[in-house]
């Protein structure tokens, strides 16, 4: 694909929507399109963590598998939405699986790749820093609920 | 509001279960015949049901409020009484007050757009609200049904949100705290919906019904995409013994839930909902 449709994905997805400028070609000289068919994992858990993935379309599942269980899908994202936080931190491992539900196509961004431009630009780092941060939040939130459990059977 | 059927608000009229269905796990829909005269409710307001012998629990009614046929209340097994009207069986007979209680503002939601957010069994009490959308459906802007629950198995009324949700002027969006691999739907908290839907903030109106807790995270997530405090109505859950605002069981700070709720607008009862004492 040629590089300006791929800045024009990049630029249009919502994560990296109003991106500036000035910061889109570096971060595009670390995207390349995939795509996954159903059933495919875009990532293991102990895995090394090193993609981000923009998602585009299809639904993605991600996983634990839990003892006499199988797995067991904790969240799903979709279209417009991001997979993959662990490349952020060290050790860069997964810490869950990633399954493609159906046909997913994704802009992978090299995670090692965009770490080291943030590192090298420290406005392009915090301007990640800051689209990256409330998605934790979410789903941190979101996670405080499902461990609350707070549609389980109340105390009689 | 609707007056009880009763002359004496605490005299409980009996009724007949016409029929018993299961919904999900520990969770039954029965449909209630009266011996006299069949009460009239309004969507969001609730009934104290009797377990003969048991006790007497407040339930909303989850029916449609323009059936005509029997009153219907979906109950959930959490404790004595809930669990004595779960058992019951078609032919058996239970004792009803109501309805009591203001339910939700209806007529306030013409020419708005609508979000209705439910959690677990929150969903009971809003599908009366939902049949009047769905029977006055030109009346309303948009209209989005966003429902969360805990495991694809206790999601309430499937087959009828498969039907809405085939319907091409609703949204219908449902979404579980955990599955395993045979569900093809979302998981994740009910938040999580809200960015999939398109509606107008400044003109929208927001049902929630569903634990406190989702509530709470629920009115902070519309309020963060800029619907208005005055836009969004809560069903408040509280002990509730008489019905009619004498006991003081339910009293939620000046107001009592029984008669001034269990719907609320949120901008009246936002400084409440952080006292742990209540």
């Amino acid at each position: 694909m040629a590089v300006e449709g791929l800045e024009r994905i990049v630029r249009d997805h919502p994560f990296f929507k109003g991106l500036d400028e000035s910061f889109l070609e570096l971060v595009c000289g670390c995207a390349q399109n995939v795509r996954f068919e159903a059933g495919a994992y875009l990532f293991r858990e102990g895995g090394p963590a090193d993609q981000l993935y923009l998602i585009r379309e299809g639904r993605v599942a991600l996983e634990i598998a839990a003892p006499g269980s199988g797995a067991v899908t904790f969240q799903t994202v979709s279209e417009g939405e991001i997979v993959g936080i662990s490349w952020l931190f060290p050790p860069y491992r997964w810490t869950y699986d990633a399954r493609a539900m159906e046909r997913v196509r994704a802009i992978g961004m090299d995670a090692t790749c965009l770490r080291t431009k943030c590192e090298a630009d420290h406005d392009l780092g915090y301007d990640v820093m800051k689209r990256l941060v409330p998605i934790l939040f979410q789903r941190l939130q979101a996670t405080r609920l499902q461990v609350l459990d707070i549609y389980g059977k109340p105390a009689a | 509001m609707v007056q009880p059927a009763s002359h004496d608000p605490m005299v409980p009229q009996v009724m007949r279960v016409a029929q018993a269905q299961l919904d999900a796990p520990d969770v039954f829909t029965l449909k209630l015949e009266p011996e006299a005269d069949l009460p009239r409710f309004t969507p969001g307001q609730f009934n104290m049901l009797t377990a003969f012998g048991v006790g007497e629990s407040a339930i909303s009614v989850s029916g449609d409020p323009a059936s005509g046929d029997g009153i219907v209340h979906t109950i959930r097994a959490v404790g004595a009484v809930s669990r004595a009207l779960t058992e019951l069986r078609v032919g058996d007979s239970l004792g009803l007050r109501g309805p009591f209680g203001v339910g939700w503002p209806m007529e306030e939601l013409y020419g708005k757009d609508v979000i209705l957010l439910a959690g677990g069994i929150g969903l009971a009490p809003l599908r009366p609200a939902i049949y009047r959308l769905l029977a006055e459906r030109e009346r309303f802007g948009a209209v989005a049904i966003l429902y969360g629950t805990r495991s694809p198995a206790d999601i309430l009324f499937r087959s009828e949100v498969e039907s809405w949700r085939q319907r091409l002027d609703v949204d219908v969006h449902v979404t579980v705290d955990h599955a395993d691999e045979s569900w093809h739907g979302q998981v994740g908290v009910v938040t999580t919906l809200l960015p999939r839907i398109a509606f107008d903030p400044g003109r929208t109106v927001a049902l929630l019904c569903g634990p406190e807790i989702m509530m709470r995270f629920g009115v902070q997530a519309l309020g963060s995409v800029g619907v208005p405090d005055e836009g969004m109505y809560l069903s408040m859950e509280r002990s509730m013994k008489c019905g009619i605002g004498l006991c003081g069981h339910c009293q939620f700070s000046p107001a009592f839930v029984c008669k001034d709720g269990p719907v609320f607008r949120y901008d009246q009862i936002r400084y409440l909902l952080a006292l742990k004492e209540l």
